[in-house]
């Protein structure tokens, strides 16, 4: 394991978790947005007005989609960065 | 052989390796999966108000007598429940001729709001929200919302709830 360890390739390694760092810091901003969206659909909602209801669905999927988008690439990054795991 | 044996390692040794250069990793991994799961949530959430809001029946409406014209002094209210028993309106004379009524619950938190003839205007004890009484609107304090409005109409010695105003 030491040995397997010690072989990789460190700036490879930090260029990896630099890319995971800048991703998860997108997924947070993509995640605040997707909050106010649902607090404000829900306002809106509450209040009687349905007609927000269908973008606010279709944009927070978007949102959804391109967070998990995201995650796949952090997974494909971890896999280069960590052959065998 | 090997890649067999690595083939066949359990999660948890990837999930606690014990190399801190693995760990930084597998800890950025995980907190990318659960913000991301997060994101599922709110997706979710917002699907859920959709499917709400296409079940959601538009509301209908009975005419209720609340008062008879000249029951309530001006500046008097009187309390009556519409269009559902339970919910709660305040009925205002604020003229000799000029009746006005709104529902009772504060758009902010739902407390109950009182007239305040002193200062002429609908005031909720709880955060201080008030609201005009010319047409329910918003003057001060937390709520965003106006007041719901109960739309009156004079029958005779009447006074008749028809309608609820919805919020804008």
């Amino acid at each position: 394991m030491a040995q397997y360890s010690s072989s990789r390739n460190i700036p490879q390694q930090r260029r990896g978790l630099t890319a995971i760092d800048a991703i998860a810091a997108l997924i947070v901003i993509l995640l605040v947005v997707q909050i106010w969206l649902l607090s404000a659909t829900l306002d809106a909602y509450l209040a009687g007005h349905t007609e927000t209801a269908l973008p606010g669905a279709i944009v927070s999927g978007m949102l959804c989609a391109a967070c998990f988008a995201m995650y796949g690439f952090v997974r494909r990054v971890d896999k280069d960065a960590r052959p065998g795991r | 052989m090997p890649d067999r044996v690595k083939e066949q390692e359990p999660l948890w040794r990837d999930e606690f390796s014990i190399s801190r250069a693995d760990e930084r990793y597998v800890n950025r991994r995980q907190l990318t999966k659960f913000l991301t799961l997060g994101s599922l949530g709110m997706f979710a959430g917002n699907l859920w108000i959709l499917v709400r809001s296409w079940l959601r029946k538009a509301e209908v409406y009975h005419r209720s007598v609340v008062a008879t014209a000249g029951e309530i002094p001006v500046g008097g209210v009187k309390l009556f429940e519409y269009p559902k028993p339970g919910q709660q309106c305040i009925l205002i004379r604020i003229a000799e001729d000029d009746y006005v009524a709104y529902s009772q619950k504060c758009t902010h938190l739902s407390c109950a709001v009182f007239y305040s003839r002193a200062q002429n205007r609908l005031e909720c004890p709880c955060h201080q929200g008030y609201f005009s009484v010319k047409d329910g609107s918003v003057l001060q304090g937390p709520p965003t919302r106006p007041l719901p409005r109960v739309i009156l109409e004079r029958s005779g010695g009447e006074l008749v709830a028809i309608e609820m105003q919805p919020q804008v």
